[in-house]
Parts: structure tokens; sequence; C-alpha cells
């Protein structure tokens, strides 16, 4: 099976966010929970549903990565856009963007 | 322009108020994301790809000064500090907060503007030529029968769930600047033989999935009778519509499947039953919203012409400018002044909230306070005296605005595609960003001529590349990006529908493609021809050569 991490957009702001092993969720898909068998999938997906219902995200699946060289990269195209942002917008990709700073 | 009464007013007033509850509601979670995800969207509030999206209506693209600087501060308070123009005459604001959006939406009613009919299946906001109520070219203002459909669809009743969305357009013009004949409905006004004032209606166009260009089912329909012939057609649409299937669901597929002279025999048959009823516009109600619409005091200076033809002659790159962007005007020593959001490399349609605050102080020191937006992505100054043009070539410049691509390869509509869209299957941006490079050099781009090339993210086609002379859809292969072109479609009065060249290319050869295609129309166009000419005279097969080789 191909390994997973869970994400979601959260639910005050939208901002696409991924399940952390603490059950946190974090815009960083680097620090997101890899699930690489069906009972840790499970798993994720169960966990997840405490912040469903407490109202912190929305629309959550499942997405496909590859972890290399230690990076998590989602393996689709859209899901790496996601995870880093507008490919057309630099100064507003996850990495660089300073909420704030263009006001 | 036109102003809200007191029932519009309080009626966008009090959907702020429900929609505060509501999204409360919803953060306690009082309400599910399925029980309020419908209620979002009837305020235009999506859930994009990195972030919630509001689709702000700017209805028939006319804004005040002070409505486009309400969008500069929303921008800048509670986004991102930019927005992008859509084909839809829209803006759409693509990192509001749901916490914010109640607030965002009061700024918005604040300067009589709204979200409303932006989503879901009810009459979208009605669109127009931009050069409405200006154009040398018009018999009447669209605008007066735009806000007419407005009024009457807003909260009408039977048409508040549709078997899908129904966007109607109009122009007041032959010259067709708001792509009437790919609308469920478009309406052209014109004056008969005894000079009286009708419509045009065409029926059934569309993009998307199936496209068409809209049949006409109507030569001429009394101007009075608008109305009920819309709310005949309304109701043919609403019983035969295939709620059922949303692919078969738009008016177009109806249209196509009972033939178009059935349709109009069904609407015709409804439009007798209520035609001369109450549905129908009293005079005087249409007189009231006319006089909305009444020229502002021209005040053109005896030298205004001999001036602006000094300025020309000096000043060369301001020459080039006024040659593309600048179009005439109903009003001696007037004119209409385009202003492009194209700039080259740039991402279409977008604007910064320094842009926007500059084009309304503009518009305040030029055009009597008002813009215009446009379907294809740029923004109008409506009335500018011909001895201004230079001032604001001048002003525009430093806000890197005044780009004179107007009708150019580099003028292209390119739809958010998958940088920003949910529903996406490859990227438009980057696409148009490489090819407004590669054309970078203005003669060059000059020396093609008009060329309108049109990007699209998916088959949704709301970067309209059906009705590109060259169009572009982004498809999925196997989670690579390809590219389709698409030519020979014109969204203009010529309308028709771009046929498929051949195989997909691939996103690191599509810009390639698209310099063979326009190379070898420049080898074999004959004096005078555009792009679309060429096209139309010669057919597929020099094209499909150049590109695939002749085996
Ligand atoms: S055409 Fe497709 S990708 Fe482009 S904005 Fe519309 S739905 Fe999104």
């Amino acid at each position: 099976m191909s390994q997973q991490v869970l994400s979601a957009n959260r639910l005050n702001d939208g901002l696409v966010v991924y399940l952390v092993a603490d059950d946190t969720w974090s815009e960083d898909i680097e620090v997101s929970e890899v699930a690489g068998d069906e009972g840790s999938v499970n798993a994720l997906l169960t966990r997840a549903t405490q912040a469903v219902s407490d109202q912190k995200i929305v629309d959550l699946y499942l997405i496909e990565v590859a972890v290399v060289g230690g990076e998590i990269r989602p393996t689709k195209y859209r899901e790496f856009i996601r995870a880093t942002g507008p490919s057309v917008r630099a100064d507003l990709s996850k990495q660089n963007y300073v909420p704030g700073a263009d006001a | 322009m036109y102003m809200y009464d007191e029932i519009d007013q309080s009626l966008v007033d009090e959907r702020v108020i429900q929609f505060r509850d509501q999204v409360n509601r919803r953060m306690t979670g009082e309400l599910s994301e399925d029980e309020f995800k419908p209620l979002r969207l009837m305020n235009g509030v999506y859930l994009q790809l990195h972030a919630y999206m509001l689709r702000v209506a700017i209805p028939y693209g006319t804004l005040s000064s002070e409505q486009m600087r309400k969008l500069a501060w929303i921008a800048k308070k509670y986004d991102r500090n930019y927005g992008h123009f859509t084909t839809r005459q829209n803006l759409q604001f693509n990192w509001p907060k749901l916490e914010d959006l109640p607030d965002i939406l009061a700024e918005l009613a604040s300067v009589q503007m709204h979200a409303l009919q932006t989503s879901g299946n009810c009459i979208r906001n009605v669109t127009a030529d931009q050069f409405a109520g200006v154009a040398a070219d018009e018999v009447v203002d669209p605008r007066i029968y735009a806000e007419i459909i407005r009024q009457w669809s807003t909260l009408h009743p039977e048409f508040t769930y549709l078997p899908r969305k129904f966007k109607i357009a109009v122009t007041g013009s032959e010259i067709d600047r708001a792509a009437v004949r790919f609308h469920d409905i478009g309406l052209i006004a014109k004056r008969n033989g005894a000079g009286e004032l009708g419509f045009e209606v065409i029926i059934g166009g569309g993009l998307g999935r199936t496209p068409f260009v809209g049949p006409t089912i109507r030569d001429f329909l009394p101007e009075r009778h608008l109305l009920s012939y819309l709310e005949a057609a309304l109701r043919v649409y609403n019983q035969l519509g295939r709620r059922d299937n949303m692919y078969k669901a738009r008016i177009k597929i109806q249209v196509h499947e009972t033939g178009a002279e059935t349709f109009t025999e069904m609407v015709e048959a409804e439009w007798a039953q209520i035609r001369d009823t109450a549905v129908d516009l009293a005079a005087g109600e249409k007189q009231r919203i006319a006089d909305f619409f009444r020229p502002p005091r021209y005040r053109a200076s005896a030298d205004a012409e001999a001036q602006l033809r000094l300025q020309l002659r000096d000043d060369r790159n301001f020459a080039r400018w006024v040659e593309t962007n600048v179009a005439p005007h109903k009003v001696t020593g007037y004119r209409i002044a385009n202003i492009s959001l194209k700039p080259i490399g740039g991402i279409p349609g977008d604007a910064s909230s320094e842009q926007m605050d500059a084009v309304a102080a503009l518009a305040d020191r030029f055009s009597f306070s008002e813009i215009r937006v446009t379907h294809e992505q740029n923004l109008v100054l409506p009335h500018v005296r011909a001895d201004d043009l230079y001032a604001l070539w001048q002003t525009l410049k430093s806000y890197d605005l005044d780009t004179p691509n107007l009708g150019e390869i580099s003028d292209m509509i390119a739809c958010p595609g998958m940088d920003y869209c949910a529903l996406a299957n490859a990227r438009s941006i980057p696409v148009a960003q490489q090819i407004s490079e590669r054309f970078a050099d203005l003669d060059r781009q000059h020396n093609i001529g008009e060329l309108k090339l049109k990007i699209s993210g998916c088959i949704n086609a709301c970067g309209h590349h059906h009705a590109g002379h060259i169009g572009i859809l982004g498809v999925d292969r196997k989670g690579e990006e390809y590219y389709q072109i698409t030519l020979g479609g014109s969204g203009a009065e010529d309308a028709s529908v771009g046929d498929i060249v051949g195989p997909a290319f691939p996103y690191d050869k599509v810009v390639d493609a698209v310099e063979t295609l326009v190379d070898t129309y420049l080898d074999i166009r004959t004096d005078g021809e555009r792009f679309l000419d060429t096209y139309r005279r010669v057919g597929k097969t020099p094209f499909k050569e150049a590109l695939y080789g002749t085996d």
C-alpha cells in the first residue's frame, strides 16, 4: 500500500492542514504523520473524526505521498500545489508568506 | 449609476445579519458542514484549493470609484492584498477567513455591493457590454435592461431553484463585446424598421463540456415585453429541465435535444398566456431605472482633439497605447480608455490593492468616478476627455497598468486553473505567463494583430477556450498536465466554437505549439487578415501539419 497522510481545510480560515502525530493540525506537510498500512490509515481517519466534530476542520481526505530523502512529497501535482501554495506566487507560498507583511 | 432603493439595501443588510448568525452557528457546531455549505454558497463563499474564496458580484460590470476603493481595502485588510477579475465580470478574493466573511459582506453592503447570485442554480449576475452607455456603435444602454432583469430575478420565487445555473448577457450594440451567443440567454438590443426598440433573443448558447453557439429564437421582441418573454422561457426551461443529470441540466442541452424550432414554439405558447399581464414592466418604472443610467455632464474642450494630435505626434509610446487601448466614444472630444490587466508575464485579471486604489483615483480625476470590468479581465475608464488621455497614461505607467496590448496575443483570458481552483485538471496561469513572455516584443504582437487566446484549466471552460481564436484546455493525462488546442473559436458577433487541432501537448511544449501556430498564420495570411480570418479561409490542415508533420 502507498503511503498516505490526512489532509483537510481548517474551518475558521480555510487553509490546508495535515494531521500530525500529536493530533494537532499543521499547515506544514513536513510534520504530518505518514501511514503506510491499512491499520494506520484507519487509525488516522478515526482520530480525525474528533477534529471534525470539534469544528476544527472540513473536507478531510487522504492523499498519497512519497517520502524522499526524509521529505514528504505529495505524488499528485494538485496536492503538491495545495501543500506549497500557488505556483505562480512564490511570495504567497506556505514557506514564504508572512501574514500581515503584505498589508 | 444605479443606486439602491430601500428594498435593495435592506435585502443586502438582512443577508449580512443572517450570514453572521449562520457563520456563528457553524463555528460552534450548531450547523454541520453539510447544512452550512448551501448557505455559504448563497453568499458567494466557496472552499477552493487553498482556502475560502469569495466571489463578489459587479452587476453588468459597472463600478464606482468608491466601490473599487472598498474592494482594495478589503483585499488589504482581510485578504492578501490583491483580487482577481473574472470572465463573469466578478471579483474573487482568494484568501478570506470564514470568521471575517460577515464583516467583509458588511463592508461590501456599505457601498451597495454583495455576493448574491454568484453561485448556485439561480439566475446569475447579468453581464453586459463594458462599453455600455458610451459605445459609439450602440442603440441603447444595455445596463438599463440588465438592471431590470436583476430586479426581476433576484427574488423571483419560481426561479430560485432552477435545474442549473442560468446566465444572461445583454448588449446594445451589433459589435458583441459581451459574448451574448455563449450565454443561456443573450439579448441584443436593436431597432426595427419603424424605429422601435426591441431585442434579438438568443437562447441556449454556452461553453463547458458541450459548447453551443446559441440560436436566435426571436428576431425582434418589442422592448416592453422583455420580462414576460424571459419569464416564459425560464418557465419552459424549469418544466423540461433535467434535474436528475447535471450534465444535461443546462438550457443549451434542452434546446439542442428539443430542437430550436420546437423550443421556440413552446416559449411562444407560454408567452401568449402571460404577455400583457403585470409581469411586464410599466413604462414609468422603466423610466425610473433608465434615469440612473443617464450620461454624466460631458464638457469637452474645443481644442481637445488638436491637443491629443500633438501628443500623439510627440510620444510614440503614448501613440501606441492609444492605438491599441483607446476606443471611440459616442461624444465628440471623449474616449473610452481600456486598462490592460495583462502586463507581460503577469497573472491575467489580477490587480493589487494599490492598483485598484490607483484606478479609483484616476476614475475620480478623469472618468466621472466610473469604472467598468470586462469579461476579458480588463478594466475600463469609460469617459475620458481626449486631452486627458496623456496624463491618464502617464499615471497608469507608474502602476504597471499601461500595457498596450488590448486584443493582441498577450491580452489573453486565463482562468485561475490549478493554482487556485479545486476543480482544475491543469494550471492555466503559468501557461499564460509563458506565452506572454514569448511574445513580449510589442512590435511582434502588433504585427500579429488581433488574436484572442483563451485558456481554461478544465472542461468547465471559465477561460472561454472554445471561443478563442486559439483556445487552450488543460487536461489530465495520468497525473500529468496536458493541453489540448482548439482553433477558430470566436466569442464576438461572428461567434463560433473552436475545432480541436490534434493530440494534446505536455506542459513544456504548449508554448512552442502556440508559436508554431502563429508563425504558420504569418506565413500564409493575406493582407488585412486576422488569425481567425486566415483560419476560416484555409481550415485546419496547414496548422495541423505545422504542429504534427504531414504523415
Ligand atoms: S475552467 Fe475549470 S479550472 Fe478553470 S476556473 Fe473554471 S472550474 Fe476552475
